[in-house]
């Protein structure tokens, strides 16, 4: 299949970018790596009118580290992200991402602003606690991960902003597991665990679960960070933790997975994770 | 004396001839074909599932720039000569065949069901337009269970008939009631052999090119010839001026063994508005409007004697057939009878086939065709029955066994085995396969929580599409012939081009037909081109399909290479002034018996039967070539030993297949290199059938597979490398011995992997699953079976 | 709306300037308007990867790039991976291992080993099996496939000299 027919537009500046884009009205999208857009634009399931490709647009590319922050540029992709192994959990995640082509050309942005909640990305960003930096016509904000996903496939990013930088604390001390299960390895999570876990000793002094297509939008399984926060880590501990994976979660069926079969999956893949970011296995 | 070159090609391992052009990026596939001033066809499809056609508005697509056309099946009506074909007519049974036109009058009975057609200048256009043309209906009840479908009240996909069921075929022999009274154990079991997609990565398409009278439609099929005879009676022209051309064929596997409407219409739009016209099908349309295969419910009873002796076996089987009748759709499910026995003496066998309309795109042959779910439904009944009396699943096969000495066996079906070594493969599986050890690791490995298990199959399959008389209208009534032709010609400087009437689509016919044509012409294979799939070069064909091609295109192309050895020793007998019987063939020289240096090559030879230096005896004419036009005596029947060991992640559901090993027997090797290939790929389609591939629709007939992100079809990363081995046995049928084996593989490891999974988790309480073994439902059936104890 | 644009593709080292709809897909723009028909399109989804091609020297899909996106980058096809008349050696041992049958996935399938082998030039069976993830082949069950790449990547080291890409 093909696209339906769409005005296009490279700016050279992200000025300029935004002010195509704003001029361009509620129907104009911006362009990345396209991996999440065109698929669906190919399957006619989004026919925007405007094209706006930030290909051009300079200083939206690479992953720099300052002192404890990470900054990565909106178009850098997977791949480079799979290959900054000092990412770790992003790193990782990113490394799982559908298949090496599309790793080469989708975009950390993009994904972030496609906002599906079956990506690998999106609840890695909640864990780390990132932010984005959104720029608009009317300037600058930054906003949380937290606040970043509203609903599925919807984003806090306005129709005229484009994302242009993801931050996120170096989490050096923190381990990290991550555990995706899906049918094949290109495929998408039928559901995804993340887990980073600060340890003192035994004892978790800090733990932080994500959840990837358990909803509507990237979820943070705070149930589990509570049972477990101040514990001390033994597969005892990390397993009574993991059964709240699912709690307050309602996650949809589809056709590879029932409600109850993905609530399943993640307190197994909780259980996991956090096993793997706390060294156990 | 042999026939046969002393140091032959045949047996080795040559790399292939078609690959330089492939791995160069230089292979000629339909969309690859341009003809100047091709106009594109785009196909609007049916939304609903099943319902009546209100109104048809073309208005906006008409007067798009780019467009040329927008036809309904109103506008077509007189374009078509005779609805589409089903060629099946068993004597004694009616099956029930709706009037299928190319393009839907009236009413749609399944989603993808074409509506209209638009013709426009360029790709992407005739898609645009597609979109803008509006088509109203009015909904009809939509059945798609077929069980559900032949109870009484379902809802009709044709009302005409009263009923959805089609027809229904039996077959048996032996006394099947008595075994069952007298038999000491009877075991009963329901199996849902799935509906699957043959997923070729090439999709179909088709260009027509219109030339005065003639049109020349290039086609992504296996069967040239037989498409260009039916569309000579579909579309009311003549043969001669119709040429099919297969170009390279993306992969087939049965899905392009068919005659579809989009061929047709091609052809019809060719010759109404006289230009190239061309379409190239979506995956999305491939997987909605290229048939599918399997999808048949089975209900299988074994019955044997407290030693594990086999007394009897009935089958009943309800087949989903879709919504209409294809080329060989209502046969298929019947296809595998000839080897419902499997490998196995079984005194009665009593099997009922019974099929079913529903609202879903047709079914026909997918790699296996029949013989699949056969070998399923038998080697998972073994298991079972070894379960069920306490015995080792492999020492009762070898009780049951059809013993080496005892070919050609004739089975309760009257269907007689050409010869087999079932021990022999079943052995040399065991070598590689340390058991005892196995067992061992695999109590290990629970004990960590890790379940492992190992399945067999040991199967036999029958293969070698003709014997005509036993599969035409003489025998169970296609209306069709599966005998093979060959031409071999030689040129006056001594190459040689083979035609031949099979059409390859990965099977590597130019290599393996070159290395048999060399044996028997004394020409090195780099020599010898095959020339195929194109009805205007070369004879009659019936194509490729059905593990049939070796079996009976080769043999045809060894017969006809023959019959140019025997005119080439005439020949050089009477060159060298020798008897044409003292003429030997050594090491690609025709000499004379105990003179070795008076000799000639073939390409002396050939150029003298062009271009005769002397006079050459009045009774041999001039040119060197020969036809042979094969029809086999009986089937060829491969048969193997299959093992796979899987991991069960038992907390998932998730299965990974960790180990595979196949010995297969398939008579002597053309070239092993080609044989590997096939098992590879066979197992592997089995693979994604047991695990990961199923197509889904939904209860209102929605299909909801329909792209390859749904429709999961295996990768790298999900299969282990495999062990492959072979025994040699040869078929006495034909003079090479062989037997196919380009379905080998899907036929023997679907129960391979099902038992390996069902072992994994027996310790869990997990009798039976239905395929496709995907995680959700193992982990459902493991939770079942520890909740609600053992399953029935 | 949909004027056309300019784009200029750089593909095997020939420059190639086009007036194209921004919607013209890559592998489209190779395919009908360059005549490079090697590069292949099996589905509709980026899941086949029949259409890999070589961007700027990485493995991408070029039916899920458009034509626009690659104006100026060096693009490399299954035509301009090995000199004329020369073969890469991944191509090499597709044919040695019979790493092909219907060739139809063929094209791509080399493209992502060639580029995984620049990536990784001494892979496991895993990393190769991984590396592959993002290729479907329905005749050979990747068996030969597999087989061949880690052929070529003992292989290629020594003899990748004389094979270099064809790039721009």
């Amino acid at each position: 299949m093909i696209p339906a027919q769409f005005d296009y537009a490279a700016p050279e500046t992200l000025e300029d970018a935004i002010r195509v884009l704003s001029e361009g009205g509620p129907e104009a999208k911006l362009l990345a790596g396209g991996h999440s857009l065109l698929p669906l634009m190919k399957l006619r399931l989004a026919t925007p009118s405007l094209l706006v490709d930030l290909r051009k647009v300079p200083g939206l590319h690479g992953v720099h580290r300052d002192n404890g922050t990470w900054r990565i540029g909106a178009l850098t992709p997977h791949a480079e992200l799979e290959h900054t192994a000092e990412l770790g959990l992003v790193a990782r995640a990113a490394g799982t991402i559908a298949d090496p082509q599309v790793r080469n050309r989708g975009t950390i942005g993009g994904s972030l602003a496609h906002g599906d909640p079956a990506s690998d990305l999106p609840a890695v960003m909640l864990v780390t606690e990132a932010s984005v930096t959104l720029r608009g016509p009317d300037g600058q904000r930054t906003v949380a991960a937290t606040e970043l996903f509203r609903d599925y496939m919807e984003t806090a990013v306005g129709t005229a902003e484009v994302l242009t930088e993801v931050r996120l604390g170096a989490m050096d001390a923190w381990g990290f597991g991550y555990q995706k299960f899906n049918r094949r390895s290109e495929d998408w999570a039928m559901v995804a665990v993340s887990a980073l876990v600060k340890q003192t000793g035994d004892v978790c002094e800090d733990v932080r679960i994500g959840l990837t297509n358990m909803g509507s939008v990237p979820l943070r399984a705070h149930a589990v960070e509570e049972a477990l926060r101040g514990q001390a880590i033994s597969a005892e501990s990390i397993a009574q933790a993991a059964e709240h994976a699912d709690e307050g979660t309602d996650p949809p069926a589809d056709l590879n997975a029932s409600s109850e079969y993905k609530r399943h999956l993640a307190r197994v893949l909780c259980r996991r994770a956090l096993a793997e970011a706390a060294g156990l296995k | 004396m042999s026939a046969v070159a002393e140091a032959p090609y045949v047996g080795r391992e040559m790399r292939r001839k078609e690959d330089p052009r492939m791995i160069t990026g230089r292979g000629r596939y339909i969309d690859d074909i341009a003809v100047p001033g091709t106009l594109w066809i785009a196909i609007v499809r049916s939304t609903e599932a099943h319902a009546r056609i209100i109104s048809i508005d073309k208005s906006a697509a008409t007067g798009r720039n780019d467009v040329v056309a927008v036809l309904t099946g109103e506008d077509l009506a007189g374009d078509f000569a005779a609805p589409m074909a089903m060629v099946w007519s068993p004597p004694g049974v009616e099956i029930k065949t709706p009037e299928y036109w190319p393009v839907a009058r009236g009413e749609v009975k399944h989603v993808g069901d074409p509506v209209a057609v638009v013709v426009g200048r360029d790709r992407y256009s005739v898609i645009d337009a597609a979109e803008h043309v509006v088509v109203e209906y009015e909904p009809k009840p939509v059945v798609v269970d077929p069980e559900k479908a032949l109870e009484d009240g379902s809802p009709l996909v044709w009302e005409q008939f009263g009923t959805n069921r089609t027809h229904e075929w039996k077959v048996s022999g032996g006394d099947i009631d008595a075994a069952l009274a007298d038999a000491d154990v009877v075991i009963e079991q329901r199996m849902v052999n799935h509906r699957t997609a043959g997923g070729a990565i090439e999709t179909r398409g088709v260009l027509a090119d219109p030339n005065g009278d003639k049109i020349t439609l290039h086609s992504s099929t296996q069967i040239p010839h037989i498409l260009r005879f039916v569309l000579s009676l579909l579309l009311g022209i003549d043969e001669d001026n119709l040429r099919v051309v297969a170009p390279d064929v993306g992969g087939g596997f049965g899905s392009k063994l068919q005659v579809y409407p989009e061929e047709v219409i091609a052809v019809a739009l060719a010759k109404r508005l006289n230009r190239p016209v061309k379409w190239i099908e979506t995956r999305s349309e491939a997987m909605m409007a290229t048939h599918h295969g399997r999808d048949q419910i089975d209900y299988i009873t074994l019955a044997a004697n407290s030693d594990g002796t086999l007394t009897g076996c009935r089958a009943r089987v309800v087949a989903d057939l879709g919504a209409y009748q294809l080329l060989l759709t209502p046969f298929i499910p019947e296809l595998g009878f000839p080897v419902m026995g499997g490998c196995y003496k079984i005194p009665a066998i009593d099997l009922t086939f019974e099929g079913v309309f529903t609202n879903k795109f047709c079914t026909d042959a997918i790699r296996g065709a029949g013989r699949p779910e056969a070998t399923y439904w038998i080697e998972l009944m073994m298991d079972k029955l070894a379960d069920k009396l306490g015995m080792d699943p492999l020492e009762l096969r070898r009780k049951n066994f059809i013993r080496k000495e005892e070919f050609p066996f004739t089975t309760a079906l009257g269907i007689t085995y050409d010869s087999g070594d079932y021990e022999g493969t079943l052995d040399r599986l065991l070598e590689r396969l340390d058991l005892e050890a196995f067992r061992r690791e695999q109590e290990e490995l629970r004990a960590r929580g890790i379940y492992r298990g190992v399945g067999f199959s040991t199967y036999v399959e029958v293969c070698g599409l003709a014997p005509s008389r036993a599969v035409g209208p003489q025998g169970v009534g296609l209306q069709a012939a599966f005998w093979e032709s060959a031409m071999v010609r030689v040129h006056p400087s001594g190459s040689a081009t083979v035609f031949t009437g099979a059409s390859p689509h990965g099977q590597g016919h130019d290599t393996s037909f070159a290395q048999i044509a060399a044996d028997r012409l004394g020409i090195d294979p780099q020599r010898i081109q095959v020339i195929h799939g194109d009805t205007d070069q070369g004879p009659w064909g019936w194509g490729t399909y059905g593990s049939r091609t070796i079996s009976v295109g080769g043999e045809a192309v060894a017969r006809a290479a023959i019959r140019v050895q025997d005119k080439a020793k005439e020949i050089c007998a009477a060159l060298l002034e020798a008897a044409p019987e003292d003429i030997e063939l050594v090491d690609g020289k025709y000499r004379v018996r105990g003179s070795p240096d008076k000799f000639k090559t073939m390409a002396e030879i050939s150029g003298a039967a062009h271009i005769p230096p002397q006079e050459l005896p009045t009774d041999i004419e001039p040119g060197l070539e020969a036809t042979a036009m094969y029809d086999p005596e009986n089937f060829v029947f491969p048969f193997g030993a299959h093992a796979c060991v899987v991991d069960v992640d038992a907390e998932t559901g998730k299965v990974s297949v960790v180990r595979y090993i196949a010995v297969d027997d398939c008579g002597p090797p053309i070239n092993p290199m080609l044989i590997d290939g096939q098992v590879h790929g066979g197992i592997t389609h089995a693979i994604g059938q047991a695990l990961y591939e199923q197509v889904v629709y939904d209860d209102e007939g929605q299909l909801v597979t329909g792209t390859f992100v749904d429709y999961a079809m295996p990768t790298a990363a999900e299969l282990p490398s495999f062990e492959t081995d072979r025994t040699v046995t040869p078929s006495p049928v034909n003079s090479l011995g062989v037997k196919g084996v380009g379905e080998a593989g899907t036929i023997a490891a679907t129960p391979a992997v099902t038992a390996a999974v069902l072992d994994a988790l027996a310790p869990l309480g997990v009798a039976w699953i239905d395929m496709p073994l995907t995680p959700r439902r193992v982990w459902e059936a493991i939770s079942e079976a520890q909740n609600g104890g053992a399953q029935a | 709306m949909s004027t056309t644009v300019a784009v200029r593709l750089n593909v095997n080292g020939a420059v190639h300037e086009l007036e194209v709809e921004p919607r013209l897909l890559l592998v489209h723009a190779l395919r009908d308007h360059l005549g490079l028909t090697g590069t292949h399109v099996g589905c509709d989804t980026s899941n086949c990867g029949a259409c890999t091609i070589h961007l700027d020297g990485k493995a991408v899909k070029s039916c899920t790039v458009l034509a626009v996106q690659a104006d100026g980058v060096p693009i490399t096809t299954i035509e301009g991976l090995a000199p004329e008349g020369g073969l890469h050696p991944v191509q090499e041992a597709f044919w040695n291992d019979h790493a092909l049958q219907c060739g139809f996935c063929t094209p791509g399938m080399i493209m992502a080993a060639t580029a995984l082998l620049t990536e990784n030039p001494n892979p496991t069976e895993q990393e190769v099996r991984h590396g592959l993830e993002g290729n479907l082949c329905r005749c050979t069950g990747y068996h030969n496939i597999v087989k061949a790449v880690l052929d070529a990547a003992n292989v290629k080291s020594a003899s990748l000299e004389q094979h270099p890409e064809v790039t721009a």
